[in-house]
């Protein structure tokens, strides 16, 4: 099977699957699949308020469904996404809230991405150097950097950063905060149209050019890779950087299109829900806009649905989907 | 006439690929019975059916009577006394031979394991075969051969009708070969039967009693009487057989040294390694390195690659100092490396065949921070073309290549490039089918009349006879022995250079 082809049969026996023990689920917890299915699509995709909700959760989900994924091919596994968003977020909001008044809105939102940015693209780098150079698993380290994070961000605000008695940091200025898209009052932003652009230009990354490539061989033939002279030391450590710096981006959106400042336990679970995305979209950068989405509806459609079945169903089909989707991961490596 | 020993008829298909195509082998009991075929023809799939490690999709097969191939399994053709040789040996090195032979099926004394029994029995079944062991020695400390005739004395205890070894020899020094065949030789004695699978003429004229010769899956000729070579290789191929190899023309004296290892020492992962090299290929010459699997010369190669460290010495290509350059920087010199694994260090597997050109190429199809596509398009083309690499399309994945296209594939990437300058060649021609062979060997003496240095090592004596100015011989780490010239082409080179391959002097 081709790459392609792969992905859309997964995609296919994943929303098979999911489709199943949700009815499954929806039965026990005495509801009609049809029903409830039904509603689910509806309240999501069937009206602009709920599509809005979609994209705005869809958005964070292909920023870290790329920091992900970009390790992915380069053969690494990134499942500090939750560390790098955090730590990205801080920093963005205590550097935004501190830009000088009167900075027009454009510079004051790039400098404020880009602080956001650079901020996990350190925590990344970390992660890279540390499993290339010292040999430590990248899988261990980023556990380790979460921990170590959660727990930093947690007690720099509550010295200094958070607001009076609050567990949020200053609101930033309106120039540094992002419109929203306008889809009937939902919360998406101009962040979404980002999201786009950044998945656009990590899929042409891969394919056309020098270190997208080098990430690609990597990943697929660490030792043909070496033996034929590519730095794949140096291009994981890039890949595990530019990673951190996706799932900084994941903490801009919510610090600047949503949030507007930082506070405690914004975006938990979004980087490692971001694992799931790039595993269902098998490390494609355009093909995680699409994983993004099919999250976005289910999350967004658990909502539409609570009265009639359990919160807790959206958990587990999106575990459904996780599941499938590593089973079809495994094939492939092997 | 009697039964025969076994008789199989098989087809079997992998996806696309027709492996066995009603393919046929009869053998007698008390005889040597060659099975030839070039790489891919189906050897190995046919006598995986008959231990019953592969399913045939349709065939019978019989072992002094009908069997059930539906039902058929390795437990199965087990108890009808069919017994395999694996090519990479299936000891496990932590354990003593005794043990490794008691595996799975322990004698028992008094509710527990009676090791002495197990020696006993290892040593009677070597000693019915000609050979002395040491029940107690670990499987670890011994070498290739030696681990092989173990191996084979452990299968041929408990197979009594047929024994099967698929290319053997691979890994084995002359001395070794001969010893091995010797035990294959008193088992047929000894009322047994034996298939021999390799595709190695002189082996089959120096054991076998009979051929038989597969071709794409299916069987072409067999000869229970005298066959020469030829008529062998020519059913093997369907063709005449491309011509023998040439050497490239001698380098003038004062040709400049172009690779030059000084004194190296490369330690294996586990002890072993080379010790002390020194080596100086000039300009324009190909040197051959001869030795048993395992005495040193992969560390040295990878050290000479980059892709190991040198612990001591010095290695320098066209003059410059690269002992501790990366690999790239290397290649930048003119440094070309044909790896001893094609499937781990030669290609991407899971790229395209066109990544997989652009891989080594970078300097020639990156455009900045861009890969240019249409070069990389350009580029593949072309060498798919001259190196007659099949199927000749970009887009393929390398992994789906046969073993002899792959390699072809590796060759045309490193040995056709500008600015080449010292060849660093690891076993170039293992597990390739003839014609590749020869092409390979075409494109080495090339290179090398084209004025780079050619570095060869390879265990195939003829190989290296055939194409090298020089051979030494590795053994344990260091260079036991060297021939050049006249020497080389004496008639008792071959003997000269195995006896240092196993340690003796000549
Ligand atoms: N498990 C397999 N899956 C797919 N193709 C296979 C498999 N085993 C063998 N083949 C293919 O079947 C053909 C015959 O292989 P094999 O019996 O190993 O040849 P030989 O031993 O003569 O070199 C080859 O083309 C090989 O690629
Ligand atoms: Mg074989």
């Amino acid at each position: 099977m081709t790459g392609r082809a792969r992905t859309i049969h997964l995609t296919v026996v994943a929303l098979l699957a999911t489709m199943a023990v949700g009815s499954l689920l929806m039965i026990v917890a005495g509801a009609s699949p049809l029903h409830a299915w039904g509603q689910l699509l509806q309240k999501t995709l069937g009206e602009r308020q709920g599509f809005g909700q979609v994209l705005f959760r869809a958005t964070p989900l292909v920023f870290t469904g790329l920091a992900v994924a970009v390790p992915l091919r380069a053969g690494l596994f990134n499942i500090g996404g939750e560390g790098q968003l955090t730590a990205a977020a801080l920093a963005c909001a205590v550097v935004a809230a501190a830009l000088p008044p009167g900075l027009p809105a454009p510079l004051a939102v790039l400098i404020a991405t880009a602080v956001a940015f650079l901020a996990g693209a350190a925590v990344g780098a970390a992660t890279g150097a540390m499993r290339i150079y010292r040999g430590a698993h990248e899988v261990i380290v980023a556990i380790g950097l979460n921990a170590i994070i959660a727990g930093v961000a947690l007690w720099l605000g509550n010295r200094s950063l958070f607001v009076g008695e609050s567990t949020r940091t200053a609101t930033i200025p309106a120039a540094a905060q992002l419109p929203e898209l306008g889809l009937a009052g939902s919360n998406a932003s101009v962040s979404a149209l980002g999201a786009l652009a950044v998945a656009a230009l990590m899929a042409w990354l891969l394919a056309r050019t020098r270190v997208g490539f080098t990430w690609r061989m990597t990943g697929q033939g660490l030792d043909a890779a070496r033996a034929a002279g590519l730095p794949v030391d140096r291009a994981r450590v890039w890949a595990m950087t530019v990673a951190g710096g996706m799932a900084g981006l994941a903490g801009a959106h919510f610090v600047l299109g949503h949030k507007h400042a930082y506070e405690d336990g914004l975006g938990r679970g979004v980087g490692f829900l971001g694992i799931a995305v790039a595993l269902l979209a098998q490390g494609e950068a355009l093909a995680i806009i699409g994983a993004a989405l099919v999250f976005g509806v289910l999350g967004q459609g658990g909502l539409a649905i609570a009265s009639d079945v359990p919160k807790e169903m959206v958990d587990v089909l999106q575990a459904v989907v996780v599941l499938v989707a590593a089973a079809s991961l495994g094939r492939r490596r092997a | 006439m009697t039964a025969p020993a076994m008789r199989v008829r098989a087809s079997r298909r992998f996806g696309d690929c027709v492996a066995l195509a009603d393919a046929a082998l009869e053998v007698a009991a008390g005889t040597v019975h060659a099975l030839c075929g070039e790489n891919g023809a189906g050897k190995s799939t046919l006598m995986r059916v008959v231990y019953g490690l592969e399913r045939a999709d349709r065939g019978e097969l019989e072992l002094g009577e009908r069997i059930d191939l539906a039902r058929h399994g390795v437990a199965q053709a087990q108890a009808r006394g069919v017994g395999m040789v694996h090519q990479h040996g299936m000891l496990v090195p932590t354990l003593t031979l005794a043990d490794n032979a008691a595996l799975g099926h322990e004698p028992v004394r008094g509710g527990r394991y009676d090791r002495a029994a197990a020696a006993r029995a290892l040593v009677a079944a070597a000693a019915r075969l000609g050979q002395r062991l040491d029940p107690d020695a670990l499987a670890g400390d011994l070498t290739v051969g030696e681990q092989q005739r173990a191996e084979l004395a452990m299968v041929a205890a408990r197979a009594t009708r047929l024994l099967i070894l698929d290319e053997p020899t691979a890994l084995l020094a002359p001395r070794e070969v001969d010893a091995l065949f010797a035990m294959v030789r008193a088992f047929a004695d000894g009322g047994g039967a034996v298939v021999l699978v390799t595709h190695k003429l002189d082996e089959v004229m120096a054991v076998a009693d009979e051929v038989t010769v597969l071709r794409a899956g299916r069987t072409v000729a067999s000869w229970s009487a005298e066959v020469t070579a030829a008529e062998i290789a020519r059913a093997m191929i369907g063709g005449e057989p491309p011509p023998p190899a040439t050497r490239a023309p001698t380098p003038a004296a004062d040709a400049a040294i172009a690779l030059a290892i000084e004194g190296v020492a490369a330690p294996g992962p586990r002890g072993g390694g080379a010790v002390d090299v020194t080596l100086r290929v000039a300009a324009g010459e190909v040197v051959g390195v001869a030795g048993v699997e395992g005495n040193g010369q992969r560390e040295l190669a990878l050290a000479v690659a980059g892709l190991a460290p040198v612990a001591r010495g010095a290695v320098a290509v066209g003059g410059v100092d690269v002992t501790r350059a990366t690999v790239a920087a290397r290649r930048a010199l003119g440094l070309a490396h044909v790896p001893e694994d094609r499937h781990l260090h030669g290609l991407v597997q899971g790229a395209s065949v066109a990544d997989n050109v652009a891989l080594g190429r970078l300097a020639e199809v990156g455009r900045g921070p861009l890969i240019d596509r249409a070069a990389v398009a350009t580029l593949t083309t072309q060498l798919l073309a001259a190196h007659d690499v099949r199927p000749a399309d970009p887009a393929a994945r390398a992994g789906a290549l046969s073993g002899g296209n792959q390699q072809k594939l590796v060759v045309a990437r490193e040995l056709d490039r500008p600015g080449l300058r010292a060849v660093l060649a690891v076993h170039p021609t293992r597990g390739v089918d003839l014609a590749a062979s020869a092409r390979i060997h075409a494109r080495l003496r090339d290179v090398a009349a084209a004025g780079a240095a050619v570095l060869l090592i390879a265990a195939d004596l003829d190989e290296l006879l055939a194409l090298c100015h020089r051979v030494v011989v590795m053994h344990r780490g260091a260079l036991a022995g060297e021939l050049a010239g006249a020497a080389l082409a004496a008639p008792d080179a071959r003997a000269r250079l195995g006896a240092w391959m196993v340690g003796a002097t000549p």
